[in-house]
């Protein structure tokens, strides 16, 4: 017990000294997952907006795949992409292999059902009647639709969140397409990992609380925006 | 409206940061400006190796002092894959590295057939132990690697922790149950007390030392990473460990870095580092976890 309780004082050294290795860590996984998190928001916006406002056939199937999708394990992204950014793969002359832009693709490509879900779900949730109200006060189609967007922002920044958070906190894919390379592709998760397995748990110890702090801040972000407006979410 | 100014700046804000961390280099150690030394080349600073190495290699602690060296000699950036010598093989042919550094021998000579390896350069070695609880429930001490082998598979009393990831440590194992008499197959389905861990070399020891069992180990690693465990079993000629340096061939993957690859075989092989492998580890754990090559292959 002595063993784990000062391994927890050296990991909290290792925070508020501000190791450079352990920041690195810290701030590399916090980039990876946002730039990830902000792609996604930048296609699954305009793409949520078209498969909701539009009828089409199997868009009930579309919306029960996306739904499958939301829990797709991080291995499986993982080992696609590798396969896909390996130099024997059809990607491979971008060289992109083992570096934190390929990660970022992996994490792009796996919170994308997510957040496409939870977003089709937020412009859903609207009540009918702003739409209708909207365009009996003389909007058109489009100006109807920003209206709906608008009135679905606390959802979506509820699936933003969650998105960044599913990013963040996946080991699977990162590991397989990043190679845990120490000082460029190692994250607070694939480090834990690494560190864990070779008993050395100070320092998995400092990325572990600097990583639930991170969830915890997201979390919390998240309550925040559900209580705003009294929003309860829950999957349609 | 206000609500949608502050959700709209909490995306540009994330953008922004995305943006400007992509302009920054997303790399920690700084960039070391590229020197012309003696027999040494320069390169572009941008410039990155992939070199895949076996576990054992990297948990002796070699590396991570090895690696500024390499660095700043060369003037350039160095990634290192931990990878048992299996996958190294894969990342080999998939051309996704450039150089590596293993120890099995059988599939280094197939690497090197198949046209993917240039050739095998020795450049250190050990042996290999048989190392396990400090009591020895299963009575090993002093035997022969293959007699030892032998007695904790009739028993089956104490676990045996198999690296299980066709590293090079494990092609080892394999050829001791064969020289033991056993069929490899026989073995690992012959009950719970057999676990294949599919890690590496230091978290494979922690596992032994967690579970009370049996491993086999190089002895560098062994002594980096102890622990509980004690070495029972150090003799026999099977126990020779050899780490050999293969660069992979420009001719089978063409955007390999052959000019780096090279140096990193001139960088292991040069008398400084020879020197620095040979006696690394002495003092602190009383003997070296190497013994480098001088340009010999290893015999015993």
């Amino acid at each position: 017990m002595s063993d784990l309780w000062n391994a927890f004082e050296e990991a909290i050294h290792l925070i508020v000294s501000l190791d450079p290795d352990v920041m690195g860590i810290a701030w590399r996984s916090l980039w990876i997952a946002a730039t990830s998190t902000a792609i996604c928001v930048v296609i699954c916006l305009p793409l949520g907006s078209l498969i909701n406002f539009n009828k089409f056939r199997g868009k009930h199937l579309l919306l029960s795949l996306l739904q499958t999708l939301f829990s797709m394990p991080t291995v499986t992204v993982g080992l696609f992409v590798y396969v896909m950014v390996s130099h024997s793969g059809p990607l491979g002359m971008l060289d992109l292999v083992f570096t934190p832009e390929a990660m970022v693709i992996g994490q792009t490509l796996l919170i994308i059902p997510m957040m496409l879900g939870l977003v089709i779900s937020a412009f859903s949730g609207v009540d009918k009647a702003i739409m209708e109200t909207a365009t009996s006060l003389g909007a058109n189609r489009s100006q109807a639709y920003i209206i709906n967007i608008k009135e679905a922002k606390f959802p979506m920044m509820t699936a933003v969140a969650m998105a960044f958070g599913r990013a963040i906190s996946e080991v699977g894919a990162s590991m397989i397409i990043g190679g845990n390379i120490k000082g460029f592709t190692m994250t607070l998760t694939t480090g834990i990992s690494q560190y864990v397995s070779m008993g050395m748990i100070e320092k998995a110890f400092a990325l572990g609380i600097i990583l639930i702090f991170m969830a915890l801040l997201i979390n919390i972000a998240i309550y925040l925006l559900q209580k705003q407006r009294n929003y309860v979410w829950f999957p349609s | 409206m206000k609500k949608f100014a502050i959700y709209i700046l909490t995306i540009a804000m994330v953008l922004s940061i995305a943006c400007t961390s992509f302009a920054c280099s997303s790399e920690t150690e700084t960039a070391p400006t590229p020197t012309a030394t003696p027999g040494g080349n320069v390169l572009p600073k941008e410039s990155r190796v992939q070199l895949a190495t076996t576990t054992s290699l990297y948990d002796t602690g070699l590396w991570s002092l090895l690696e500024p060296m390499y660095e700043e000699e060369y003037g350039v950036e160095l990634d290192i894959l931990y990878a048992g010598s299996g996958i190294a093989f894969e990342y080999g042919r998939n051309c996704d590295i450039d150089v590596l550094t293993i120890h099995s021998p059988a599939d280094e000579a197939t690497f090197i057939a198949d046209g993917y390896g240039v050739e095998r350069i020795p450049f250190a070695y050990n042996h290999f132990v048989i190392v396990g609880p400090a009591d020895d429930p299963a009575g090993i001490a002093g035997m022969s690697p293959e007699e030892a082998f032998a007695t904790l598979a009739e028993q089956q009393s104490s676990p045996f922790i198999s690296r299980g990831d066709n590293s090079g440590t494990h092609s080892k194992e394999k050829a001791i149950w064969a020289a033991a008499g056993y069929n490899y197959s026989d073995i690992t389905s012959s009950g719970a007390w057999y676990v294949s861990a599919g890690k590496g070399m230091a978290p494979t020891l922690l596992h032994a030392g967690e579970v009370g069992g049996y491993t086999l180990s190089d002895i560098g690693t062994f002594l980096a990473n102890q622990g509980d465990l004690v070495s029972l079993v150090d003799s026999g000629s099977i126990m020779l460990n050899v780490y050999s340096v293969i660069e992979i061939s420009p001719t089978a993957c063409t955007n390999t870095d052959a000019a780096h690859a090279a140096n990193m075989v001139e960088f292991l092989t040069s008398d400084e580092v020879q020197d620095l492998i040979d006696n690394y580890g002495a003092a602190q754990y009383g003997q070296s976890l190497f013994s480098a090559c001088f340009g010999n292959e290893p015999t015993e």
